[in-house]
């Protein structure tokens, strides 16, 4: 899929050999890259280049990555992807509470990112000034009007919670949402901790809307984190 | 004392351990007769029929029905547990056999007439102690008491009916069952009963026993019966009340103490004690105050305090031993540090005259002291040849050759004394010979005892009258006045002499207890220094071996508490091929001695204290004496009791030093590991990263086919150092225990399908199914780990199997737990690897070009079992291998009414 050549990266990352690799696997696609080895450095590129998407990194030497996170989403919605290592699952989640919308977990591969980056662009794209009156997912089409879900034609009755919970997520599409996140927003900031209501309505869509529940294809889990809709293949 | 109300920690935790353990211990329930024939064996049976109509696995250990007709017709269609048959003098006894009892374990088991006594040769000299260790192995008990036969009424019973009943039951026996039943007939009905013939008599003590069942001893019997019974009801309604408002029950207790002396009727003391106690619900002591005067007491009558002490015991008291120089502030110090409130003293039998001139101990006790004092009447006829209090027996100390030397020197000393004097009774003055006399008396008083001393006073005034006293050479006394003179030498020698000879007993008591001391002393000082448990046996068992003049042997548990290890004093094998370790297990699993002179197979010659330390038993000393006096005097008990307490610790503490240095290296073991573990995990990974990415980047650039080949193979070995860098990690974490899970109430299929999703690239060489039932319920669990055992066993089996054959994920339930399985259809695991497949460092393979290391399996199954869940491996029956693991269902948490309306309809 061809970028536009005016789209830019801000990388906030203090290693340098990943830096370097970053930045010549995006430079690769065309996309023009600015790089910060601190968190306030970083803050800095962010406000100056107005990039159409950031890369922070969980483990920077000087703040904390939920906190560049939190002071960006101050002022505006970009796309953020951050990099962690793996046994950082807290610090993933606080990093996604604070506004983060995707993580990837260290190593990662070049393709992985790219189709992250490519996927949370083509949203900011389509979130801009369109409030749609449908969404397609699969082969399931939500009318937010009539609020009717169809599958392949035929109509599938949703409870309340379910059709509730359906609309955050299709509003949100590729973004991780958190366990808590989700909660506050379908139950109620009062059920914030009773995760397993959630697991059990997500394992009702799956029911309802997935070919094989126990193998989905749109309602993704991402183990301890949360989960993700994922609209196309 | 604890006067404020408030619960005693002390009562509170006693109260707890006392519930945990009845829960455990089976139910002792008493039929409580007046006497025989009132029909507790009858009641007994019926009750049992009932119970076993009921489906009560009843057997009967052992009932006599006396030859009676209706009881016998009763046990009829009951179980009965063959009885022992046992030799004695020539006859074959039938006795309850508490081996195959315990061994047949049932419900509840009858066993008639408690207070028995086992014929010699048992493992229990009485049968309560028999029915005591049913009741530790969770047996209900079943059984009948005759009110004659409680220990503490037993000396009552015997003064109604003239017969002292031999077999008796300590008290706490009865006031510990959980329940009495009163069997109770009228006296006039008894007796028609032993008219028409239904009590049976046996011949030979008719008489006897015809004297036994008089009317009056009948009513007086029954009456004694219904208020012991009415007491424990008294008892156990108190009780109950307590149990029920829980700050009443911890009031100030009484406490009572009863001195117990070396005298003949101590023993009724003691039962009086017994039975004021039981009336104030008081806890009490017994206590035995060794002087130096009563160190002198002869062996029978130390003996006989030794039996009251034990009775004492028996009936309840908690009993000691104390030493001091004077027996009442000894008394009073020692009641004032155990809080007594009521002290029991036996009355002096001495005269006026005697008390006025000594006050005895009990008016000394009484005058001193502010409290409450009982004074217990002596019984007249056994007080009347023997005093209460100890005379000054004539010289039982020396030994009697030393006497004989004592008397052949008084003489000699006389005789010379005499001989010295004759020549120079013109020089000196009378009384100056007088002196001269004194002072070989008192010598001969101070070397040789009161005896010698005496005798030579008494040659010394006879010696002075003839040779010296007018008219000389004759034994008549012209002056009166010489009388005097000869009767003032007989008093002051007899003084000097008592005195004398009294030192040296305190001097021997002196000795005796500084050696003692220095024994403790020596053996604390070499148990305390010693570093192996080796060590300590060999330096404990050789000092005790000498003290006692015994062979001595220590033994110790393994880790299945077994004794086994045996240590012995001096190459005894002979002794230790005598050991009995069925009975030193027996001591070391009741903590309590057996054998030689305890309760626990007396007629051992060996006896076998457990070393009781703080936290645990740590083995058992067997000890056998030369002579058996050497170990059961008081204070020689006392001994060997600091003695085994003392090599009991220092096994503790070499226990202990042990358990902190494993502790130690295992903290330095930790330190490494962490350090490793953040190394690997910091610096190894973000190069990994770098490593990746830049051989991805390289390989998206264009260049020749060796070029791309090259970057591709670097990419894929990075790949497997992160997978390796992972799972070392993850084991290391498990192992070092620091992994807390995240359980979380969750649908196995969630972890299924992302743990299938996360390695949708290794399985994309096979077809992946999964069968998983709809209505399976929340399981807790940590999803990301259990993600990992997914992985890992999906990994395995694209690995493992050959490309495009079925691998099939299952869920179902099975009883308390879910289980999960990963089946393929590959070549199966080699025989015998199932198990071992999950240890480190294990492949199915031996030298394969697959990689990996073996960590997998063993990450896996340390997963599961964090999750309180099983993990196994086998070959299926159709071809391949399944592996599965478990996970312990719960209750999961409800949803609540209010989403009622998302449930679909």
């Amino acid at each position: 899929m061809p970028v536009s050549p005016a789209i830019t990266i801000v990388v906030i990352e203090d290693d340098k050999q990943i830096q370097r690799f970053l930045r010549t696997a995006l430079e690769a696609e065309g996309m023009s890259v600015f790089e910060a080895a601190t968190g306030r450095q970083g803050l800095t590129e962010a406000g100056t280049r107005k990039p159409d998407l950031l890369i922070v990194d969980l483990g920077l030497p000087d703040m904390d990555g939920s906190e560049v996170i939190r002071s960006v989403r101050g002022w505006s919605s970009l796309p953020i992807i951050v990099l962690s290592a793996r046994v950082q699952e807290n610090d993933k989640v606080l990093a996604l509470d604070a506004g983060a919308d995707d993580y990837l977990t260290k190593p990662f591969g070049v393709a992985e990112l790219m189709a992250r980056i490519r996927a949370h662009l083509r949203r900011r794209d389509q979130m801009q000034g369109s409030t749609e009156q449908s969404f397609r997912l699969g082969d399931t089409l939500i009318d937010f009007t009539t609020r009717v879900v169809t599958r392949r034609g035929v109509p599938v009755h949703l409870t309340p919670t379910e059709y509730r919970l359906l609309t955050v997520l299709a509003r949100n599409t590729g973004k991780v949402m958190t366990h808590r996140h989700l909660l506050r927003e379908v139950w109620g900031p009062s059920h914030a901790e009773s995760s397993h209501y959630l697991r059990i309505y997500m394992g009702h869509l799956r029911q309802k809307l997935e070919d094989d529940p126990a193998q989905p294809r749109h309602l993704i889990t991402e183990t301890g984190i949360g989960y993700r809709l994922v609209a196309l293949d | 004392m604890n006067n404020d109300g408030r619960p005693d920690p002390d009562a509170l935790l006693e109260k707890v351990q006392r519930d945990e353990a009845q829960a455990t211990r089976g139910k002792l329930k008493v039929f409580f007769g007046a006497c025989p024939g009132v029909g507790k064996t009858y009641a007994m049976l019926n009750a049992a029929r009932i119970l076993r109509n009921q489906g009560v696995d009843v057997v009967v250990g052992i009932v006599e029905t006396h030859g009676r007709s209706e009881t016998a017709h009763l046990l009829e269609g009951l179980e009965y547990l063959p009885p022992k048959m046992v030799n004695y003098q020539g006859r074959e006894l039938r006795e309850f056999d508490l081996d195959a009892a315990l061994a047949r374990r049932p419900a509840l088991m009858l066993v008639d007439e408690l207070a028995h006594s086992n014929l010699a040769g048992s493992r229990h000299p009485k049968r309560w102690q028999d029915v005591e260790e049913l009741l530790a192995a969770g047996i209900d008990v079943y059984t009948t008491v005759n009110v004659q036969h409680l220990e503490s009424l037993n000396d009552i019973v015997g003064g109604i009916t003239g017969i002292i009943v031999r077999e008796t039951l300590p008290d706490r026996i009865f006031e510990q069952a959980d329940d009495v039943t009163l069997v109770d007939l009228p006296a006039d009905e008894l007796l028609q009963r032993m008219k028409e013939g239904k009590v049976y008599l046996p011949q030979q003590a008719e008489s006897a026993i015809r004297n036994f069942f008089r009317k009056g001893n009948l009513i007086a019997l029954r009456e004694l019966a219904l208020r012991r019974t009415a007491d424990r009801v008294d008892a156990q309604m108190r009780e109950y009340r307590a149990d029920q408002s829980i700050s009443q029950v911890w009031q100030a207790k009484e406490r009572l103490m009863v001195c117990v002396g070396p005298g003949e009727d101590s023993s009724r003391l003691v039962r009086s004690a017994a039975r004021l106690a039981a009336s104030l619900h008081a806890d009490w002591l017994a206590v035995y105050v060794e002087t130096p005067k009563l160190l002198r007491l002869s062996e029978a009558r130390r003996d006989r305090v030794f039996k009251t002490l034990r009775l004492a015991q028996e009936l309840g008291a908690e009993t000691t031993s104390l030493s001091g120089a004077e027996l009442a502030p000894t008394l009073l110090g020692y009641a004032q540090e155990r809080n007594v409130s009521k002290l029991v003293i036996g009355k002096s039998s001495r005269s006026m005259l005697a008390r006025l001139l000594r006050p005895s101990p009990a008016d000394q006790l009484a005058s001193q002291i502010d409290m409450d004092v009982y004074i217990v009447g002596h019984d007249p006829e056994q007080s009347a040849h023997e005093p209460a209090f100890p005379t000054l027996g004539l010289g039982s100390a020396a030994p009697t050759r030393e006497k004989q030397a004592g008397y052949a020197w008084a003489v000699v000393a006389c005789a010379v004394t005499t001989l010295a004097t004759a020549g120079l009774v013109n020089v000196f003055d009378l009384a100056n010979v007088i002196m001269l006399y004194l002072l070989v008396v008192v010598l001969i008083s101070i070397r040789f005892g009161r005896g010698p001393g005496i005798f030579a006073s008494l040659l010394s005034v006879g010696a002075f009258d003839f040779f010296f006293v007018d008219p000389r050479l004759s034994f008549t006394v012209a002056d009166t006045q010489y009388l005097f003179t000869f009767a003032l030498m007989l008093v002051v020698t007899l003084v000097i002499s008592n005195l004398t000879a009294s030192l040296h007993y305190q001097a021997r008591v002196a000795r005796y207890r500084e050696r003692r001391a220095e024994a403790l002393f020596e053996a604390g000082k070499v148990l305390s220094s010693a570093l192996t448990a080796g060590q300590i046996i060999r330096e404990g068992s050789s000092r005790l071996a000498g003290i006692f003049q015994s062979q001595v042997a220590i033994l110790l548990p393994d880790s299945h508490d077994e004794l086994l290890h045996l240590f012995e004093s001096d190459h005894g094998s002979s002794f230790l091929a005598e050991l009995d370790l069925g009975v030193a297990q027996w001591a070391y699993d009741h903590q309590e001695p057996a054998g030689l002179g305890t309760h626990t197979l007396p007629a051992n010659r060996v006896l076998y204290q457990p070393l009781r330390a703080p936290m645990r038993v740590r083995g058992v000393l067997a000890i056998r004496p030369s002579d058996p006096h050497l170990i059961f005097q008081p204070e020689q008990q006392r001994l060997l009791e600091t003695f085994a307490s003392q090599i009991a610790l220092a096994l503790e503490r070499v226990h202990y030093v042990e358990v902190a240095q494993d502790a130690l290296v295992n903290m330095e073991a930790e330190r490494l590991r962490n350090s490793l573990l953040s190394a690997i995990s910091h610096d190894l990974r973000t190069p990994l990263t770098g490593l990746l990415g830049l051989s991805a980047a390289l390989a998206a650039r264009p260049q020749d086919s060796v070029g791309t080949e090259l970057v591709h193979a670097i990419h894929d070995q990075a790949l497997r150092i992160n997978a390796l860098v992972i799972n070392l990690l993850d084991m290391a974490r498990l192992q070092a225990g620091g992994v807390t899970l995240n359980k979380h109430w969750q649908p196995i299929e969630e972890v299924i399908g992302s743990a299938l999703r996360a390695c949708s690239e290794l399985l994309v060489t096979h077809q992946v199914e999964t069968h998983l039932p709809r209505d399976l319920p929340l399981v807790a669990f940590d999803a990301m780990m259990i993600e990992r055992v997914l992985c890992n066993l999906l990994d395995n089996a694209a690995k493992y199997t050959p490309v495009g054959t079925p691998i099939v994920v299952s869920a179902a339930l099975r009883g308390e737990a879910l289980k999960v399985s990963v089946a393929d259809e590959g070549p199966g695991l080699p025989e015998g690897m199932e198990e071992r497949i999950f240890d480190k460092f294990t492949r199915g393979e031996r030298e394969s070009s697959r990689p990996g290391v073996g960590l997998g399996l063993a990450i896996c199954r340390a997963i599961v079992q964090a999750h309180g869940g099983r993990i196994r491996a086998e070959n299926r029956a159709e071809g391949g291998a399944i592996f599965s693991f478990t996970l312990p269902l719960g209750t999961p948490p409800e949803v609540s009414a209010a989403d009622a309306e998302t449930e679909e309809i």
